[in-house]
């Protein structure tokens, strides 16, 4: 229901910000609304703008995991009290098995509560472009993440290529996992594509899609892509019913 | 004890091919095992081999001024490394270098030229299977030519 408290941000305080990389940083909110796996929160950097954040941990301490790369992540990276709307969106589906969960890049931090939930029953597979951009160094190795890397460094010595590569060896049941996957729309697609390439039916894939989310409660529009509204009918889309609508262009 | 025709016939790479053609590729296969570190192929020097890893992993590699030495991309357990012996003039367009511990079959280029030239059913296989894993590196290399998860992706 669309009421005036509806789109009015809560002040609240930042209570601590870790630098993950060179641009990007996870701030720990001091209170806000409570969010699940796969939702996303308006944060409104004061004098700067709003911008939708996915929650990149759950529970007690709600965290966001920021790339500064525009005037409002940049100002939202720095703020000591940010504005938040929310909780909007779906959430990931919770599954009683296994599940792949692929990640490109920021797209890692939407998944990470899901990783957190499932513990040894996820596979986590992760792109990136190179060894200075992952994020979440030490969980991913106690993850026991597989992660692949675009343009080495020295002192490299993992793999490196597209992180479908990962998919076509990793050790899973295609019959019995889903899939999740979150990173940049080009990624997802071909991800997608090995993954029913392994034999993964897809309707156990998962997807979560960023269009310029705005007013986060369906309203204004902006995030349309055909008949859906990432902000309500989404962000986290079952593979099989949004497949025809990821190779739509942009309007 | 497991016979080259054995690794063979059990090398998801090489399903595609008929248990002939599987048997003739044999003739032109040894097992090659690799120390970490080692070089596998040298960029610039005659393509006589291609490989199937079978253990451990291989960096494609090529040699930057001021850089070093690069990994442009590595390959693991069930990939095909090199067709540069079958495409002429034979040279090897990168090098390569074991990883880890890692173990291969190595089929000999010169002989398995000699033997799609005498069997054009066998190197149309052969081609086939080889396409396809040009197809698969062509079609990644271009996914990585995006850039996707650069900040202005």
């Amino acid at each position: 229901m669309l009421d005036g408290t509806a789109l009015m941000p809560a002040a609240v305080r930042v209570a601590e910000r870790r630098r993950e990389t060179h641009d990007t940083w996870t701030l720990r909110l001091d209170g806000g609304p409570a969010l699940a796996p796969g939702q996303f929160s308006m944060l409104y950097a004061f004098g700067a703008g709003e911008a939708p954040i996915s929650v990149s941990a759950t529970g007690d301490s709600v965290e966001h995991t920021i790339r500064a790369v525009g005037a409002v992540t940049r100002a939202l990276c720095e703020a000591e009290t940010v504005g938040v709307r929310g909780p909007y969106g779906n959430t990931w589906p919770a599954p009683g098995g296994d599940a792949v969960i692929v990640a490109g890049g920021i797209g890692l931090a939407p998944l990470r509560p899901v990783i957190r939930a499932l513990g040894d029953r996820a596979l986590v597979l992760y792109g990136a472009r190179a060894p200075r951009e992952l994020l979440y160094e030490a969980e991913l190795a106690s993850w026991g993440a597989q992660v692949t890397v675009d343009a080495p460094a020295a002192g490299w010595d993992g793999p490196v290529g597209v992180v479908t590569k990962l998919i076509e060896r990793a050790d899973f049941d295609p019959a019995s996992a889903v899939a999740m996957i979150c990173g940049p729309e080009v990624m997802m697609r071909f991800a997608a594509v090995a993954l029913l390439d392994r034999g993964m039916p897809a309707d156990a894939i998962w997807v979560s899609l960023e269009r310029g989310m705005k007013c986060g409660v369906g309203h204004c529009g902006h995030c349309q892509v055909g008949p859906l509204l990432i902000c309500r009918d989404g962000p986290v889309f079952r593979y099989d019913r949004v497949e025809p609508l990821l190779r739509v262009a942009e309007l | 004890m497991q016979t080259l025709a054995d690794v063979i016939d059990e090398l998801p790479a090489l399903r595609s091919l008929s248990p002939a053609q599987r048997q003739t590729l044999s003739g032109c296969a040894r097992n090659q095992v690799l120390s970490p570190g080692e070089e596998i192929m040298r960029e610039g020097d005659a393509a006589d081999a291609f490989y199937i890893v079978r253990a451990g992993g291989v960096a494609i590699v090529t040699q930057v001024p001021g850089r070093g030495e690069i990994t442009i991309e590595t390959l693991h357990a069930g990939d095909l490394l090199g067709w540069s012996w079958l495409v002429e003039p034979y040279r090897n367009a990168f090098g390569a270098r074991a990883l880890g511990a890692t173990r291969v079959l190595a089929l000999d280029g010169v002989c398995l030229r000699g033997k799609c030239e005498a069997d054009p059913a066998l190197g149309y296989a052969l081609l086939k299977l080889l396409a396809s894993v040009f197809a698969q590196r062509l079609r990644d290399t271009r996914v990585r030519l995006l850039d996707l998860y650069g900040a202005d992706a």
